[in-house]
């Protein structure tokens, strides 16, 4: 097995990169609304905005090998994978230059060659992709792991226990991460999930842990060790990582007060805000400024909108690419 | 030449291209000690051990989903599905995800993956364990289906099959596992999209699927006698489709039957039928027939399913009717 291990996350330069990933989803995010608001993004979109430092403090704990599968909110999952603005605004738009040269769009959006095999617009659909890499990693030893992120709606897909059933028998590096935000698409989920979920995967023998998913350290902390012990055939693991979707089911969901209460949206968003938190914590720890911080968010920001002025003007793909990439060579 | 059955020309060209490439490994239910219930893949995991040859529990959808996964990450799975029907319960994995990672992708992934599976009624096996559902995958863009009509095709389509870079899945049928034919010792593979003449003739073209070719060639010895001459061609892949070779044999012949054990309505039959018509269709002398099976559940009654799919004795009456000019103007 190769030998390979994310860079432990110990001096104010990782944590600070941490800091701007999640500024980063943020942002991203906050523009993306804008575009669909302004009537000048075709369809819509699910926004992350709230989870980012689950993405954040996982993908920190991997390396640009690891795989990951994504799901509809998967625009922070591609950004903590390492993706760039422009050709995630660019596939958001249905732009030549997207990284799907436009032919996925946000529900498929993948930065390819940073290990992310791609979001998907089934619930629980990527789940046996998630294995079947980890699987390749171990008859391949490459010693990449896998993590799966999935949300608490797809917990109730069958793929789900098939999946960890084998991975289970056949010991694979592959980390289940459930994003717990609440929400079952428009339906709490306490109202969809019998029980306990991490009890679900202990059913099978699989090691589960549930952390606090506004976290980011903790949950950076964890998701190292556990990918540690994966490579080392240790796997599978499963994460249940609680958090809150700020916005609605997508960006169409606006009037959601009938299954979520605003004060409820309100409370997470003054008290638990992911980026606030760390923000606090950086300053307290004497790792950073609130000049420091402020000027992150600057650039960040800045970045942002040079990229979707950019996407805008991108010329769409042409005609002659309908039907280009049905089959590969 | 040497003859050897449908079963063992599969067995070898999944070992030969195992051999070959060490990034192809095969997983199913029941593949690696029992071989498969039709002891297709003996022997194999002797040679490859359980890390390449590797069953899995009764769970469909998580190994064709893994295979999907596999598939995109390095390796070339091999999925034995034990029945066609079952793929009923894998059509996500193979439609959602298998088959549209390249394009959604934007050409950055792919899935070099085999489904193998069969068809064929007339086995005793009822309404579950008789289907012939490849019009449902020939449906989806981005799979590509291919349909061995005996041994020497069985094993030429499989190791292409393993050496392409998308989704294939071959449907075998189950009844010819022991059919023999011959096969050459060396090496040999079958390009898809290429048609294969089996009889050349004049009168009419008899276009089969899979065991159909069987049936077509019979008809067109029932036929022989009659001074009917029959020319009977076969796809061997229905995605892609040879059309320039079936619309080739209609200008010749001017008239045409498609055979295929697929439900009639909405099927292969149709399909090919319908672009005969569009792009052959001055040069035909009579409607181009469909002969698919009939749409109904596959009955258990030996009585009954015998009605159900074409016969050589069906399609020979058919094709005197045509070639007649009886059924120019047919209700």
């Amino acid at each position: 097995m190769a030998a390979k291990a994310a860079k432990p996350k110990t001096n104010s330069e990782d944590y600070l990169r941490m800091y701007r990933q999640m500024v980063r989803i943020r942002a991203f995010e906050d523009n993306a609304n804008q575009l669909y608001l302004s009537a000048k993004m075709p369809g819509l979109t699910h926004m992350y905005s709230g989870q980012e430092a689950v993405a954040v403090g996982i993908c920190e704990a991997l390396t640009a090998s690891d795989k990951i599968t994504s799901t509809h909110r998967g625009h922070g999952h591609c950004v903590a994978k390492g993706a760039e603005f422009r050709e995630m605004f660019c596939e958001l738009l249905g732009k030549e230059e997207g990284y799907c040269r436009g032919k996925g769009g946000s529900m498929h959006i993948a930065d390819q060659s940073n290990g992310n095999l791609g979001a998907n617009a089934i619930v629980g659909g990527s789940m046996g992709i998630a294995t079947g890499a980890a699987l390749t990693a171990k008859l391949q030893k490459t010693g990449d792991v896998t993590v799966c992120f999935f949300g608490d709606g797809a917990t109730a897909q069958g793929l789900w226990y098939e999946v960890m059933n084998m991975a289970a028998l056949m010991q694979l590096p592959v980390i289940y991460a459930c994003e717990n935000n609440g929400y079952s698409e428009y339906t709490k989920t306490a109202e969809i999930a019998a029980g306990s979920l991490p009890a679900r995967a202990e059913a099978f023998g699989i090691e589960s842990f549930t952390v606090d998913g506004q976290d980011v350290l903790a949950v950076n902390d964890l998701t190292q060790k556990l990918v540690a012990r994966a490579r080392k055939g240790e796997g599978p693991f499963f994460i249940e990582l609680m958090t809150y979707r700020y916005h609605g089911h997508h960006v169409g969901d606006i009037n959601r007060e009938y299954y979520r209460a605003k004060d409820e949206e309100a409370q997470w968003k003054t008290e638990r805000d992911p980026i606030v938190n760390f923000g606090k914590w950086l300053e307290s720890e004497g790792l950073a400024s609130s000049d420091e911080l402020k000027s992150v968010q600057d650039e960040v920001h800045a970045d942002a909108e040079a990229a979707v002025k950019y996407a805008l003007e991108a010329k769409y793909p042409d005609g002659s690419e309908v039907d280009m990439h049905v089959y590969a060579a | 030449m040497r003859e050897i059955t449908l079963s063992k020309a599969v067995n070898e060209a999944i070992a030969e291209e195992m051999r070959r490439d060490e990034t192809v490994f095969l997983l199913g239910e029941d593949v690696a000690e029992a071989g498969t219930p039709f002891k297709v893949l003996s022997g194999l995991v002797e040679e490859f051990g359980t890390g390449r040859i590797i069953d899995t529990p009764i769970s469909e959808p998580g190994f064709m989903g893994m295979a999907v996964g596999a598939a995109m990450t390095g390796s070339r799975p091999i999925v034995d599905l034990m029945f066609g029907d079952f793929i009923f319960l894998i059509m996500d994995q193979l439609c959602n995800q298998a088959a549209k990672t390249h394009y959604m992708s934007g050409g950055k992934l792919s899935v070099p993956l085999v489904l193998r599976t069969n068809m064929g009624a007339t086995r005793r096996s009822a309404a579950q364990h008789s289907q012939s559902l490849h019009a449902l995958v020939a449906h989806i863009p981005g799979l590509k289906v291919a349909m061995p009509s005996s041994a020497y095709e069985a094993k030429g389509l499989m190791k292409t099959a393993i050496r392409d870079n998308n989704p294939v899945v071959i449907f075998e049928d189950k009844l010819m596992y022991q059919d023999k034919a011959p096969v050459p010792e060396e090496e040999y593979l079958i390009p898809f999209g290429v048609a294969n003449v089996k009889r050349e003739g004049s009168d009419i073209t008899l276009i089969g699927t899979s065991s159909m070719v069987q049936v077509a060639e019979k008809a067109a010895e029932i036929l022989a006698k009659e001074g009917i001459s029959a020319e009977v061609i076969d796809p061997r892949t229905i995605v892609p489709l040879d059309e320039a070779a079936l619309i080739e044999s209609v200008r010749k012949t001017s008239r045409a039957i498609v055979i295929d054990e697929g439900h009639q309505s909405y099927g292969v039959t149709g399909e090919i039928a319908s672009r005969l018509n569009e792009k052959a269709f001055y040069h035909l002398d009579a409607p181009v027939l469909r002969m698919g099976a009939m749409d109904v559940p596959v009955p258990f009654s030996p009585a009954l399913e015998d009605l159900t799919v074409p016969t050589p004795e069906g399609v020979a009456a058919a094709a005197r009717k045509l070639c007649a000019g009886e059924m120019i103007h047919a209700a």
